[in-house]
């Protein structure tokens, strides 16, 4: 049995986690643990199931026929199986939110984006949205660019100040988890840098999964690293283990740049 | 890559002139402009038409009394060329074909782009698009022999032509332009935004409201221009259901003719070439085009202003 002392440095547990495409078996009997308040960052060559495994979290495979999962993601502290056939995929999406990819910041303005989780909640009172709103953008270092122009369509900031404000979206509904879908991998060097930084930042308040292609980024934001191949968690420990001394050689071959 | 010029190499011929190369390139140029060239001239071939014949026609009748004369009788002794009757008839059973159309079709749209399943949208499609192939002058005597009658249970007094009937069989008719549209506009919407909604809870309904129908608000637009211009144009299911009696009246449960049921009246009778009263559809033709030509122009403005960005 786990003392509640240890459980409370977890927050989540994954359990045997298998995922099927149709008939095609992505993720092979993964066993993993999400620190509290810690940055985990899924590594591993193109293909081999990082963001599916990203995906399970917020149950967005739901969208598409023909998926199935299989095993337990279980959240803390009420130890919730996320997978499970009796828990509503809203419910998960509402306490774990989601960074995509390319920035993908809806047809509003900057306020309406921020403001669109608290209001798909029913939310509605001006002062409660303008305050969550408010720290949100804070939260995200866009606060000073944008506080002129809150009614501005979000189409109009730049790629990195997107990304941006899709963290503050993810942010206002004060999520218990974060996930990153390779958030910087459409950004240039400087948006880059600004927002490894804010994710770094992040980590008091939020728990934070990240997928990314570059290993220097695992290396500098994460404090767990867990490496994949084919669908299987090959390795997963403290970042600095795992970039220093790894002990498959397949993650050392891999992070070292010889095949991937 | 290297920019150097590597003297050893024989770039000669690479960037040469080629007279054949040259010459087909122009050929299959000057093929494309003249078919789009084509449009545009049979377009301005009708404006001159039309505007000519107008011309003639305000010889005779002052525009003031076209625009304001509440009678619309160029076929009496006592003649009066009052456009408004028919301009009210045309509006009242356009009107009553988009409260049917518009919120159908978008409905329709919503269910076949966000909701329904793969295999249920395959079937619905194409039987959508057969309304949209089905002959107006059946729709027109379907509004005459059928909607009519249905109607006349309802509302005991209603007469046997009136706009409600044609106006509500002309919607039923557009639903499948609207709706495919408005579809498409809405499928183009990148998946990635959808994702996003989903991600932050929101529910399928949710998402098609407040998401993807603000991204393909440019197309959706389009849609609802095709279709007022549909109804506007829309000819046979109102010059068969509606009866050809010009009457300015708003009221829907009333006959009245519209400008296209004068227009096809006029022609099919023997009036001679010249008359005034032969004259006066091409008046009504140029206020037709007009009011189609300004729900265009919203809709190009429309367009402009909301482009699709994602």
């Amino acid at each position: 049995m786990q003392t509640s002392a240890e459980l409370n440095q977890y927050k989540s547990h994954v359990r045997a986690l298998n995922f099927y495409y149709g008939a095609f078996h992505a993720l092979k009997n993964i066993d993993m643990a999400l620190h509290a308040n810690k940055i985990t960052a899924l590594i591993g060559p193109s293909g081999c199931g990082k963001s599916t495994f990203l995906r399970c979290f917020n149950r967005m495979h739901d969208l598409y026929p023909g998926n199935r999962y299989d095993g337990e993601i279980i959240l803390h502290p009420d130890h919730v199986n996320i997978l499970s056939h009796k828990v509503d995929p809203i419910e998960v999406r509402m306490r774990i939110s989601m960074v995509f990819q390319k920035p993908n910041p809806f047809p509003k303005s900057i306020y309406e984006n921020v403001a669109y989780g608290l209001r798909v909640r029913g939310i509605r009172q001006r002062a409660v949205l303008d305050e969550k709103v408010e720290n949100a953008l804070r939260n995200s270092a866009l606060w000073d660019e944008v506080k002129d122009r809150m009614n501005d369509l979000a189409f109009n900031l730049s790629g990195g100040q997107q990304q941006r404000l899709c963290i503050a979206r993810a942010l206002a509904t004060d999520p218990e988890i974060l996930l990153f879908d390779e958030p910087t991998s459409a950004l240039d060097p400087i948006a880059t840098a600004s927002i490894e930084e804010l994710i770094a930042d992040l980590k008091d308040k939020v728990t934070i999964l990240i997928v990314t292609h570059n290993m220097q980024q695992a290396a500098r934001v994460s404090d767990f690293t867990a490496y994949m191949y084919l669908g299987e968690l090959i390795e997963f420990d403290e970042t600095d283990t795992i970039f220093i001394k790894p002990k498959h050689k397949q993650t050392e071959d891999y992070i070292t740049g010889r095949f991937g | 890559m290297s920019d150097k010029v590597d003297k050893n190499k024989n770039y000669a011929g690479r960037l040469s002139y080629s007279y054949r190369r040259n010459l087909r390139e122009r050929l299959i140029e000057s093929v494309l402009f003249l078919s789009a060239a084509l449009s545009v001239v049979i377009m301005l071939s009708i404006v001159v038409m039309l505007v000519k014949e107008s011309f003639v026609f305000f010889q005779y009748v002052s525009l003031w009394d076209f625009l304001t004369d509440t009678q619309w009788t160029p076929l009496f002794d006592d003649a009066h060329y009052g456009i408004l009757p028919l301009v009210a008839g045309t509006v009242v059973s356009s009107a009553v074909a988009l409260l049917v159309a518009l919120p159908l079709g978008t409905i329709i749209a919503i269910y076949l782009s966000e909701f329904a399943p793969f295999s249920v949208r395959e079937i619905a499609k194409p039987f959508l698009e057969l309304l949209g192939g089905i002959p107006t002058v059946v729709y027109g005597y379907f509004a005459l022999l059928f909607v009519t009658p249905l109607l006349q249970m309802l509302f005991p007094t209603l007469p046997g032509f009136s706009l409600l009937s044609a106006g509500l069989v002309m919607g039923i008719m557009i639903i499948p332009y609207v709706s495919s549209m408005t579809e498409d506009a809405m499928r183009a919407v990148p998946m990635h935004l959808r994702e996003g909604s989903y991600a932050m809870g929101a529910t399928r309904f949710q998402t098609a409201i407040r998401v993807v129908m603000p991204a393909a608000f440019s197309g959706i637009a389009a849609a609802y221009i095709l279709g007022i211009s549909r109804a506007v144009g829309e000819t046979m299911v109102v010059a068969i259901a509606a009866g050809m009696q010009p009457n300015l009246t708003w009221n829907p449960m009333e006959p009245a003719a519209t400008i296209t049921a004068y227009i096809v009246q006029v022609s099919l009778g023997d009036l001679p070439h010249g008359s005034i009263g032969y004259q006066t559809i091409f008046a009504a033709g140029l206020t037709l085009l007009l009011m189609t030509l300004v729900f265009n122009i919203i809709g190009h403005v429309l367009r402009k202003r909301y482009r699709e960005i994602y």
